[in-house]
């Protein structure tokens, strides 16, 4: 029921959000008639549980998202002058790590953060190991550090 | 005035990332290598003449949309990028390299 009222909330919000109307009652109890119509068809699709509806991880995001932006646009500017030089300086290698993430959508914000970055790409997932594409030694030094895997473990929280 | 010109610097900052994501594209060597070429567009590229856009929009309503946009992008872009990369994998494509560096860095 929980997550019932927070998929309420969280339409309603981006239904004001994205229609900018507060004023007019007749679209505001249109907009009320969506979401329910929206809550009960999760409700009978049985999705709205701790997969459909991560109630935990918006507070981790808040902390990880700006290291991520960061580290992306870090990664943006090797990469681009790295394209721009005329010797084309890359060592594109293949390399397996493990992600500690204990639930699928953890590991999902891993890979996705990693293909994110420009320079590693997630070419393949099985089980915990997921294998990566690094166009560079740098990239690859990156990923296997292991930060980002720690940083996306500690947003999953303990769920 | 101000808001144009730091409108202005993103967008154009972000189009010449976005070119340069597609010199990418072109010089890089392989399938695989080129991935990345087009991960510049994705993620600077868009995300900063989107955020260039933001300073210009005339209230909040469209700065939400553009934050959404952004959102969305930054989400299915890397899924799409990975759905790419694991079909050529699973079609037998093998990446362009160093057969050294795979050995030691493989296990």
């Amino acid at each position: 029921m929980t997550y019932a009222a927070g998929l309420v909330a969280i339409l309603a919000a981006v239904w004001l959000l994205l229609s900018g109307y507060f004023d007019k009652p007749l679209l505001l109890g249109l907009g009320a008639v969506s979401v329910a119509l929206v809550v009960f068809i999760s409700l009978r699709m049985r999705i709205v549980d701790d997969e459909g509806l991560p109630v935990q991880l918006p507070a981790g995001l808040v902390r990880y998202l700006p290291w991520l932006v960061v580290e992306i646009v870090k990664a943006n500017v090797d990469v681009a002058l790295r394209i721009l030089r005329p010797d084309l300086p890359i060592r594109p290698r293949v390399i397996r790590v493990r992600a500690g993430q204990r639930t699928d959508v953890g590991r999902v914000i891993y890979a996705n953060s990693i293909t994110l970055t420009p320079g590693t790409v997630t070419i393949d997932t099985e089980g915990d190991h997921i294998t990566i594409h690094a166009l560079t030694e740098e990239a690859a030094a990156g990923v296997l550090s292991g930060e980002m895997d720690r940083r996306v473990t500690r947003v999953e929280g303990r769920g | 005035m101000i808001l144009e010109i730091v409108s202005s610097v993103l967008v154009i900052a972000g189009a010449i990332f976005a070119v340069i994501g597609g010199i990418g594209i072109v010089r890089l060597p392989d399938f695989f290598s080129r991935i990345h070429g087009a991960g510049i567009t994705d993620t600077l590229g868009a995300g900063l003449i989107l955020t260039g856009l933001m300073f210009l929009s005339p209230d909040w309503t469209v700065t939400v949309k553009l934050v959404a946009i952004l959102v969305l992008l930054w989400i299915t872009s890397p899924t799409a990028t990975h759905a790419l990369a694991n079909a050529a994998l699973e079609t037998g494509l093998r990446p362009d390299v160093d057969e050294t560096e795979e050995a030691t860095s493989s296990s």
